[in-house]
């Protein structure tokens, strides 16, 4: 193709509750602009990553460049650009839509809108994107598409009585979503003889090419052997390549200029240096200012995590560093537990995003882990005014030096149908949440809104919510601050030893439920042993709940198989291969298992 | 000249008991749980077709044997007492014709309550079988009907009875513990009644629910034992049987002196033996195998005159193994000289820190030759056990 007329280019998202048929309407928006044939499609061609299509997410923002020729005799360039769908991503979330121009807004036809639909639009609203809703899943028997669009209109206060109607999945009314794109959505601004300034909205590392750089060029051009300049990280380099998304692949070309989205390498080793959200720039024409909205993303939630079999430590720290260079909110640092040997502390974004990493460790790297109970970043402020910030519970000071400490609190919100708004509220209440207000979408649903403590929420909080609102409650958060709260350690002692890894922050009130429920857990976590084992939860060298597992008193196997030895010695190597997943703490030998069961306190 | 020894497997009952997961067939039509077997139908005719194939295999398997002497012979089941008396005699006649049946071999066949005649008993002394195993489980009628068995208490004694008239010399009683609805007492009233009576032998097993019984399925429909009750059993099996006159000499067994069950002593001693029949287990020359358990596959298998398949010579590790836990199960323990004598290694070069770990919980004791189970190690013993295998 020949020079880019800025005026067809169209930069857009998709936004939409999850499972309202974003990556369907991507998949078929895709297919009808003929840049593939059906038979090339693959089911979600967005979602290129085996796991992702697994648990139907989006992990990671992509993008795909596509060619429409519209009903006005002209051709378009379309830069689709996905974004995660979980609120773990939100800052990646937000900065994919900063690559954007205007936003498709999905809603469901039978479901409505959602928290997250609000959360999202709301989002796309702040970055000045003009948004056009369609409404989708027409094609169900409990659609009903007049309603959402007065919902719609009511609630978010767009435009909606001209919203496609569609089905996704069914192939009806794309072309009429596609005009739409033409229509409503502007043509990019800027200008190619500005000074270069383009977004980073994603990164991945390539073993050959090193890190591709995911940007929108917001004004200038870029190309072969421009010298750049990250204006945040201050990394500089040299461009190797430019190019454009093709699906599922990389399309060099010339040149990127004001109103592209495309790629560009430069031999970078480390995503670290290509920061989401930074500004790349001209080295010897930089632009005045970087763009706005840069943020360093913390990570929300931490845990321990240690291989199974103490020998692979070597291979979890490989397979880690492999994870980083392709995923700048991993951290991760050695420590040392005396329960569990040698592994790492880990930081992820949220409790998705942590289970994302240990799934690709122990899938694509065959690792077997351990991971501890997830926690949230206390601040702890010493007696001698220094505030130090605690990822593990076994590095809290003795009580003595802390003055006081605080937890991250998040502001959530909640849409839910008006029956269950009592259980939701008490819900909350159990989690230590401070209602702020409730607003009435509708006669039947619900906004509430509420601050909760971030650990009250990491583990499992939205299965709680789901069940008691029989799934009809969808949630949404962002992360508020800090609040000084009081919190304890809650030790567990095995055989009256303190076992490390079992060690967890929790408030005060909650202690000695927690504590309980713990020692049940364990109880029955841990096989007996030839002698008695006492099981007690602690807050400052207090015991305050005690559980026993009692002695082993008899384990024979009198029962005789005649000449089939076989038997016998399975039921025999059943018991030792279940020791081999143990961990010897003292004498005594904890199941793997045990350590996560902190996580399941709440499901019974 | 090299030991032997044989076990035949009958796998037809009168009807399965509902504890029982062992490879049989109830030749009543249905089965207690109601399912039919491959035997329903005409029983005589299914088992006589089988008894044709077990004779095929005994004729076939002969020439591989022919430098062994058969020390001991053990007919199990399934009840083998279903079969005609005839029936057995005629095996047992083919058997000495192709084996070199030594005179004095312990000659064993289990038998239950209610399927033994006169002329059974007669037929069985005439084929020189020398040892009755009578599965009584309990002396209780209302515990028996629990479990499924088909016959009750009194119909146990006449056979007893009816067993010794016939001059059988040397018999075992079968026992169990923890049944559903027992109790210490109960179970204690049995091991009186049994021990008065006065068998040889007598082996006492604790009920282990195995999944897919039927048993397994309707468990909650019953009070089983507590833990502790069921040790409480286990504990007085050993005191009650001691007082009259009886010794333990492996975890389950108690015999009076001198009639210690010499074929099972081949399984725990590591000896060669040979199984005939579906699904018989066999090891010789530290090779194990199992022949095909389906009745079709064990059909084609005798018909076809197959070698067994087998995973393997055992290697020198799995060897250790298998003479430490089998070895262990008897009170005498095992032999320090005979593991050197084997392994060509010492049992402390191989098993050195297992042992001393045992050994300082008490679990384990050596004198001199012997390492065995101390009291408290018998209680747990599969723990002892599980600590002689190797890991991979």
């Amino acid at each position: 193709m020949a020079a880019i007329d800025q005026s067809k280019i169209r930069n857009f998202c998709i936004v939409a509750h999850i499972d309202h048929g974003k990556s369907t309407l991507a998949d078929r928006i895709i297919e009808k602009t003929g840049l593939l044939t059906s038979r090339e499609m693959q089911a979600q061609v967005l979602d290129n990553m085996e796991l992702e299509r697994e648990r139907g997410i989006t992990i990671k923002a992509q993008t795909v460049r596509i060619v429409y020729n519209a009903k006005d005799g002209n051709e378009y360039i379309f830069n689709l650009i996905d974004t995660p769908g979980h609120v773990d991503f939100n800052y990646e979330v937000s900065r994919s839509l900063a690559a954007c121009d205007g936003a498709i807004l999905v809603v469901d036809a039978a479901q409505g809108i959602e928290a997250q639909t609000l959360a999202n639009v709301y989002l796309a609203l702040d970055h000045d994107l003009d948004v056009f809703p369609v409404i989708n899943k027409i094609d169900l028997p409990s659609a009903d598409p007049e309603r959402v669009r007065n919902e719609i209109e009511d609630v978010i206060g767009i435009e909606a009585h001209d919203a496609p109607l569609i089905s996704a999945k069914n192939g009806i009314g794309i072309e009429e979503v596609l005009e739409a794109v033409v229509e409503k959505i502007p043509a990019p601004g800027g200008s190619p003889d500005n000074p270069l300034q383009a977004l980073i909205f994603d990164s991945v590392y390539d073993s050959y090419k090193g890190v591709i750089v995911f940007c929108r060029i917001m004004e200038g051009k870029v190309a072969k052997g421009t010298a750049i300049r990250m204006m945040a990280t201050g990394a500089v380099a040299e461009v190797v390549e430019v190019g454009y998304f093709g699906a599922g692949q990389f399309i060099p070309c010339q040149e990127l200029s004001a109103g592209m989205v495309g790629y560009l390498t430069a031999s970078i080793k480390n995503v670290k240096d290509t920061a989401v959200g930074d500004t790349v720039t001209d080295l010897n024409n930089p632009c005045a200012e970087p763009l706005p909205g840069y943020k360093k993303v913390n990570s929300m939630v931490y845990c321990g995590m240690y291989p199974a079999d103490g020998a692979k430590y070597p291979d979890l720290r490989d397979a880690l560093e492999k994870l980083k260079l392709n995923d700048a909110s991993l951290h991760y640092e050695p420590e040392t537990s005396v329960a569990l040997g040698f592994g790492f502390r880990c930081g992820f974004l949220g409790l998705l995003h942590l289970e994302i990493i240990q799934e690709r460790l122990e899938r694509e790297y065959n690792l077997d882990l351990v991971t501890t109970a997830p926690g949230v970043i206390y601040r702890v402020h010493k007696t001698d005014g220094e505030m130090t910030e605690l990822t593990n519970p076994s590095n809290l000071p003795d009580p003595s030096q802390i003055d006081y400490m605080e937890e991250p609190v998040v502001s959530a919100e909640i849409m839910v149908t008006t029956e269950f708004i009592g259980p939701i509220m008490q819900l909350c209440q159990e989690r230590r949440g401070r209602y702020i207000s409730t607003e009435y979408i509708e006669a039947s649903r619900a906004l509430l809104r509420y601050d909760l403590p971030l650990n009250e929420i990491i583990y499992d909080f939205f299965d709680a919510l789901k069940s008691r609102s029989r799934g009809y409650a969808s949630f949404d958060y962002e992360l508020k601050g800090y609040e000084e709260s009081k919190l304890v350690k809650l030790d567990i002692l095995i055989n009256h030893d303190e076992v490390d890894a079992l060690s967890f922050i929790v408030h005060a009130d909650s202690a000695y439920e927690r504590g309980r429920k713990m020692c049940e857990k364990l109880k029955e976590e841990i096989p007996r042993h030839l002698f008695e084992i006492p099981i007690q939860a602690a807050v400052g060298g207090k015991i305050i709940a005690r559980e026993t597992v009692k002695a082993m008193r008899k384990d024979v196997l009198a029962k005789c198989y005649g000449g089939d030895i076989t038997r016998k010695k399975k039921l025999l190597e059943k018991q030792k291969e279940g020791k081999k997943r143990m961990r010897q703490v003292g004498n005594v030998e904890i199941p793997q298992s045990a350590f996560m069961s902190v996580l399941k306190l709440d499901n019974d | 000249m090299r030991d032997l020894s044989i076990y035949i497997h009958i796998p037809f009952c009168v009807r399965k008991c509902l504890y029982c997961d062992f490879l049989s067939f109830a030749v009543l039509g249905a089965e207690n749980d109601g399912r039919t077997g491959p035997a329903a139908g005409n029983p005589e005719k299914t088992m006589e077709s089988y008894v044709n194939l077990l004779e095929r295999e005994v004729r076939a398997a002969a020439d591989r044997y022919k430098d062994y002497q058969v020390i001991s012979i053990f007919w199990g089941g399934g009840t083998p007492s279903l079969l005609p008396g005839e029936t057995v005699g005629g095996l047992m006649e083919l058997i000495r014709k192709y084996y070199r049946v030594l005179p004095d071999a312990e000659i064993t066949i289990e038998t239950n309550p209610g399927t033994l005649t006169a002329d059974k008993l007669r037929a069985y002394r005439k084929a020189g079988i020398n040892r009755l195993s009578i599965g009584l489980q309990s002396a209780k009628d209302e515990e028996l009907a629990r479990i499924g068995r088909i016959h009750d208490y009194r119909t146990f004694q006449e056979t007893y009875r009816l067993a010794r008239d016939f001059g059988f010399h040397n018999i075992n009683i079968d026992l169990m513990a923890a049944l559903p609805g027992q109790s210490v007492d109960s179970y204690g009233e049995t091991l009186r009644r049994t021990a008065e009576l006065g068998p040889e032998h007598i082996s006492a097993y604790s009920l282990i629910l195995e999944e897919g019984t039927p048993l397994y399925e309707r468990q909650a429909q019953y009070r089983f034992p507590t833990e502790e009750e069921d040790r409480e059993m286990y504990l007085l099996t050993d005191s009650c049987l001691s007082a009259y006159g009886y010794r333990r000499y492996e975890i389950s067994n108690y015999a009076r002196p001198g009639y210690e069950c010499r074929h099972n002593k081949v399984y725990w001693e590591r000896g060669d033996y040979v199984g005939f029949g579906a699904g018989a287990a066999s090891m010789v020359d530290n090779v194990r195998w199992s022949n095909p358990a389906e009745p079709e596959e064990y059909e084609a298998y005798t018909a076809d005159r197959r070698e067994p398949e087998t995973a393997g010579i055992l290697t020198g590790a799995e060897q250790m193994e298998e003479f430490m836990f089998l070895g262990l199960r008897m009170m005498c323990g095992v032999s320090r000289q005979r593991f050197e004598e084997l392994y060509g290694q010492r049992i402390e070069e191989v098993y050195g820190a297992v042992l001393y770990r045992l050994y300082r919980q008490e679990l384990l004791v050596c004198e001199a030759d012997r390492i065995r189970l101390t009291v408290r190690g018998i209680d747990v013993s599969n723990y002892v056990m599980a600590q002689f295998l190797f890991d991979r």
